[in-house]
């Protein structure tokens, strides 16, 4: 390890860092020191990120197709591979398991490291991880264009060759995780800690639960929504909280406001949302206490949430100016906003009252948007600004890019969550009405089908442009950069001096 | 928190609680569950047509339920007779109860649309005959053939065109598997005094 000057003083934090509990924010780190961990965990970030970021276009023009194919149902018919039918599962899949996933690979890695303040541990093994999960993915989605589905939503991925490889892929970075959480020099677990280390064990055990090809009749349909919600639960979610409780507070340079909430957010979100899958067949042929369960621990998800928001936002209230300093803020208090309203969102469509109208309807889709893109891609986007200049040693070479990325996405976004819950909405009033015709209810939802595509369109616009922009600075070969930007080391000049935090 | 082991375990325990309530219990609850008599299992023609269904993601836009009388209109809307009960897909592998309804749903769509005519044009374009249809058509499913042979099932698209479109084995396949969608006979027994408790 590099000399370190301020070795000394970091022996006698020793006592500080026992008692760091709460405020964790009393265990400082040099340049240089942060500098080296970062080196330790360059090389598989790199490679996630890239990865990702083809994974995301790919997905993108796999989800753009599907949603012109509402609007002109003769686009493309000619050819099995370009049926709708296909090619939604396959944006599905190419953008949970494709971008998010090795995105969230990507911020793992870099975070455990850091937070655990020692090297990356058998960062091969995490490579080999990340190519054997890619080619999984890549074989999987490969298989579903030609016509091999597993046909269950979210688990489409060919059982006997896509599936294994994924499992072991995410097994092994998984593995690197845990050896560099099991070497750490911190006494006290950081929560991005409890979130990022425990998403590898559940995701694990979902996943191979999920895909054991052993569920017959209405029990494949438990399984199936099992897994499929606690993927978002207990992966897509927890590795991206985990990821806006590191980095909210790092940028605006404060700590976390509250560390028993944060307790509350992450046991109540692992005790109450692994329950919650069966909400998606409210009304369906399973048997009703199961579904009863799933609505009662909906609901009670209320806890966490509300806890993990009011934390959140009480540990950036007033700050809320540095965004304009800071992408990656933005885009993480967008996501961290995104998830306490997907949240509530989804609290509320568990509800039957609700979800006799939305269910089966577009508003599904709005929703999953809404938790998908709005918290979780959002959130990786903001880890990524952040991150890749720091790994590349170089600043973004273009503000205005990040603007038009982030305007661009933000509002298509919220242009698709609309539209398509308004549609939703209308379809489902026309399907809940005796007296209403089907046709009714496809002719309801055309306008707002429409409006989504035209959404799709400036999102698309919004990866092209972030596409452009890190490979310009991907081959950008002026390494010493303009440092007095804003964007790379964020000087938290709204900020006061930690040492006059009130109440400290 | 300051202990590796304590995050590690309480992770595992609520993972493997939600596990044992959601999918160990109902599989050994559910295992017992027996076919009513009317509901016969699928032949290799119908059971092709059901991996066509799946292979072509039919499942995005139908769903196959008819959901609880109490609080929706399914039944009034003529999608069955009674609400569909776990016994009704005693034979499903993988099941494919669906999420949307973009498109009507299938479970009744053998009594509902018996003729296999209607189907297979509707296949190979479904706005030929539902003007205001989105359903993509399939004509990947169909060939065409300037002389069709005499077992050949031509479809009459009503184009004036050289040779014949006939269906494939997939699409015929998969019209008898949307033809042996019939749940049309009463609720099974065992439900029914479940139901009535």
């Amino acid at each position: 390890m590099a000399v370190n000057p301020r070795q000394a003083e970091h022996a006698i934090t020793k006592e500080a860092q026992a008692s760091s509990a709460i405020d964790h924010s009393r265990i400082g780190l040099s340049v240089a020191e942060t500098a080296a961990i970062d080196r330790s965990s360059r090389g598989p970030v790199l490679l996630c990120f890239f990865l990702s970021i083809i994974w995301l276009l790919v997905g993108t023009v796999f989800g753009d197709i599907s949603s012109f194919k509402f609007d002109r149902p003769d686009l493309l018919t000619s050819q099995p591979y370009f049926t709708f039918g296909r090619l939604r599962p396959a944006h599905l899949n190419v953008m949970v398991y494709g971008w998010a996933s090795t995105a969230m690979f990507g911020v793992s890695l870099w975070l455990m490291p850091r937070l655990c303040r020692v090297q990356l541990k058998i960062p091969a093994v995490a490579m080999a991880g990340i190519v054997l999960w890619t080619i999984g993915v890549a074989v999987g989605v490969w298989l579903l264009l030609d016509g091999v589905s597993d046909g269950l939503e979210w688990l489409e991925f060919d059982h006997r060759s896509a599936d294994p490889l994924m499992a072991a892929g995410a097994a092994l970075v998984g593995a690197s995780v845990w050896k560099t959480l099991l070497n750490r020099q911190v006494s006290h677990l950081y929560v991005s800690i409890w979130y990022v280390a425990s998403s590898y064990p559940w995701f694990l055990i979902i996943f191979t639960a999920g895909n054991l090809p052993v569920y017959q009749g209405v029990e494949s349909a438990a399984v199936n929504w099992f897994f499929a919600h606690n993927a978002l639960g207990l992966w897509l979610t927890t590795i991206n909280l985990g990821l806006i409780y590191y980095l909210m507070p790092k940028i605006i340079g404060r700590p976390v406001y509250s560390y028993w909430l944060s307790l509350i957010g992450f046991w109540g979100l692992a005790l109450f949302y692994a329950l919650n899958g069966m909400h998606h067949l409210i009304g369906g042929p399973i048997p009703s206490w199961m579904i009863a369960t799933s609505i009662t621990a909906s609901i009670m998800m209320i806890i966490p949430v509300v806890a993990v928001g009011i934390n959140q936002h009480m540990t950036i209230v007033g700050r809320f100016g540095a965004m304009r300093y800071s992408p990656a803020l933005t885009l993480l208090v967008l996501a961290a906003m995104s998830y306490t309203a997907v949240s509530l969102q989804g609290i509320l469509t568990a509800l039957v009252s609700v979800n006799r109208i939305t269910h089966f309807t577009h508003w599904t889709i709005a929703h999953s948007h809404l938790g998908l893109y709005m918290f979780v891609t959002l959130s990786l986007f903001g880890g990524i600004y952040y991150i890749l200049p720091r790994l590349l040693g170089r600043e973004w070479p273009s503000r205005n890019l990040i603007r038009a990325h982030i305007l661009l996405v933000g509002f298509g976004m919220v242009l698709y969550v609309v539209a398509l819950g308004i549609g939703g909405v209308l379809q489902g009033l026309h399907l809940l009405d005796a007296n209403s015709s089907f046709e009714a209810s496809v002719n309801a939802t055309k306008p707002w089908l429409l409006m989504r595509s035209v959404s799709a369109i400036i999102i698309t616009l919004g990866h092209v442009l972030f596409a452009v922009h890190i490979a310009w600075l991907w081959l950008l070969r002026d390494k010493t950069g303009p440092e007095q930007s804003p964007f790379f080391y964020v000087r938290p000049i709204l900020v006061k001096s930690p040492t006059k935090v009130p109440g400290r | 928190m300051t202990r590796v082991y304590i995050l590690l375990m309480g992770a595992l325990a609520t993972v493997i609680f939600a596990l044992m309530v959601l999918v160990i219990l109902p599989k050994s609850m559910l295992s017992g569950v027996q076919p009513p008599a009317e509901l016969k299992p699928l032949t290799a023609q119908e059971l092709r047509g059901r991996q066509v269904y799946i292979e072509n993601g039919c499942i995005y836009c139908h769903t196959q339920q008819v959901r609880d009388t109490n609080f929706t209109q399914d039944v009034a809307k003529g999608m069955g007779n009674r609400p569909s009960v776990p016994a009704d897909y005693v034979y499903d592998q993988p099941h494919l109860l669906g999420t949307m309804r973009t498109g009507p749903d299938l479970f009744n769509v053998g009594s509902r649309l018996p003729d296999k005519k209607w189907h297979l044009l509707h296949l190979y374009q479904p706005r030929s005959l539902v003007p205001w249809s989105i359903m993509p058509a399939f004509p990947f499913l169909f060939e065409h053939k300037d002389t069709p042979a005499p077992d050949d099932v031509v479809i009459e698209t009503g184009q004036a065109e050289a040779g014949a479109i006939i269906a494939t084995e997939d699409a015929k396949a998969l019209v008898a598997y949307l033809l042996a969608l019939k749940h049309d006979y009463a609720m099974p027994n065992i439900q029914k005094e479940a139901a009535d408790e």
